[in-house]
């Protein structure tokens, strides 16, 4: 394995363990060290992976693949999926192992409800990282803020949304305000 | 008549459906599909243990659907079932994300894909704000889970500590406060 990918295994590693509530409270450290400490990525290339990984179906933790991927190809893409997957998946086995003989029922609960608080912090914190690492504007930042309302609003397909999004902004471009 | 008990899925089996699910599943609300698969359309499992199984999934670090795929795997054909169910819901989907993204790289050189990828990009800001909100909604409103979900939101917005030490720290001390209320 190259060293780059050695490189790249190293920071997902630690990442994994704190996806608490799903990859997304990750994002924001990922975008940190990718971009602002490594220099691996733009923030714009960052932000466009992160689309690409919306857009594509599976766990949006695939986000790690894909910047794998786009570092350093194939060894990239096999790190980074290591990383990011790796130290959780041995942990919910671990977990899943001893669950027969584990009375664990109130230390459970007390970890799902204690991890709340934080989960929410980090999701929202990854939300400011990104609509900071647009490149597009105020007309941008309205947009989030429009899909935002209508997936809270309605049951809107997230595919069409994003797809929706894509349209509007080349609609806008035509008109030569992007 | 006895209703005789469906025979266990094979790990090839266990790749296959989550390899489905994996590729089937956008944006979240999978854990539903789950459940109608497993426990009501195959009665592979009870809905006791796939609801424990949920609970540890969302409790614990790492990707939901994964980490259910773990436990669904584990639980129908232990360390086989485990490892073919989280092959099945990572890798066919890896590879569709790095084909994806291939295709854009491959039309870089008109100006409107990054046109396009950027209003994809803010709508996608959307996804993970909503669910930010969401999550928000969930927290009790009393002052110390607000004051840390604050916290943790400030560390790494605006200060940009690493996450590791701001979620050991956060998420030790709430979890703590939150075992001994009980």
């Amino acid at each position: 394995m190259p060293a780059i990918a050695l490189s790249i295994l190293a920071v997902f590693l630690p990442l994994s363990l704190v996806t608490i509530g799903g990859g997304q409270s990750a994002v924001a450290d990922m975008h940190r060290q990718i971009v602002d400490v490594h220099g691996w990525m733009s923030a714009t290339q960052f932000v466009d992976a992160f689309a690409i990984s919306r857009l594509a179906p599976g766990p949006g933790s695939l986000l790690a693949t894909l910047i794998g991927w786009r570092i350093a190809g194939f060894w990239g893409a096999l790190a980074a999926t290591i990383g990011i997957f790796g130290p959780t998946a041995l942990l919910i086995y671990g977990v899943a192992h001893i669950w027969s003989r584990f009375e664990g029922a109130r230390l459970l609960k007390a970890l799902e409800k204690g991890l709340r608080p934080v989960a929410a912090g980090m999701i929202l914190a990854a939300s400011y990282v990104l609509i900071n690492a647009l490149d597009s504007g105020w007309i941008g930042r309205g947009l989030a803020l429009a899909s935002t309302a209508l997936l809270m609003a309605t049951p809107v397909n997230p595919l069409l949304l994003i797809g929706g999004g894509a349209s509007c902004f080349v609609l806008l471009h035509m008109a030569a305000l992007v | 008549m006895p209703v005789s008990p469906p025979e266990r899925p094979s790990a090839l089996q266990l790749f296959l459906i989550f390899a489905r699910i994996g590729l089937t599943s956008f944006g979240g609300g999978l854990s539903g599909w789950m459940l109608r698969e497993f426990v009501q359309r195959r009665r592979l499992m009870s809905e006791e243990d796939f609801l424990n199984g949920l609970s540890i999934a969302q409790a614990l670090p790492g990707v939901n659907v994964t980490n259910m795929a773990i436990w669904i795997g584990y639980k129908l054909r232990g360390r086989n079932g485990a490892i073919a169910s989280w092959l099945g819901i990572v890798v066919p989907a890896a590879l569709v994300i790095m084909l994806i993204s291939s295709v854009f790289t491959s039309l870089a050189g008109f100006e409107l894909t990054h046109v396009a990828l950027a209003g994809a990009a803010c709508a996608a800001i959307g996804l993970s704000l909503s669910m930010g909100l969401t999550a928000a909604r969930r927290v009790p409103r009393q002052v110390f889970p607000l004051a840390i979900m604050a916290a943790t939101f400030v560390a790494v917005a605006i200060l940009q500590w690493p996450l590791i030490w701001t979620v050991l720290v956060a998420g030790s001390l709430s979890v703590a406060v939150t075992y001994h209320r009980g």
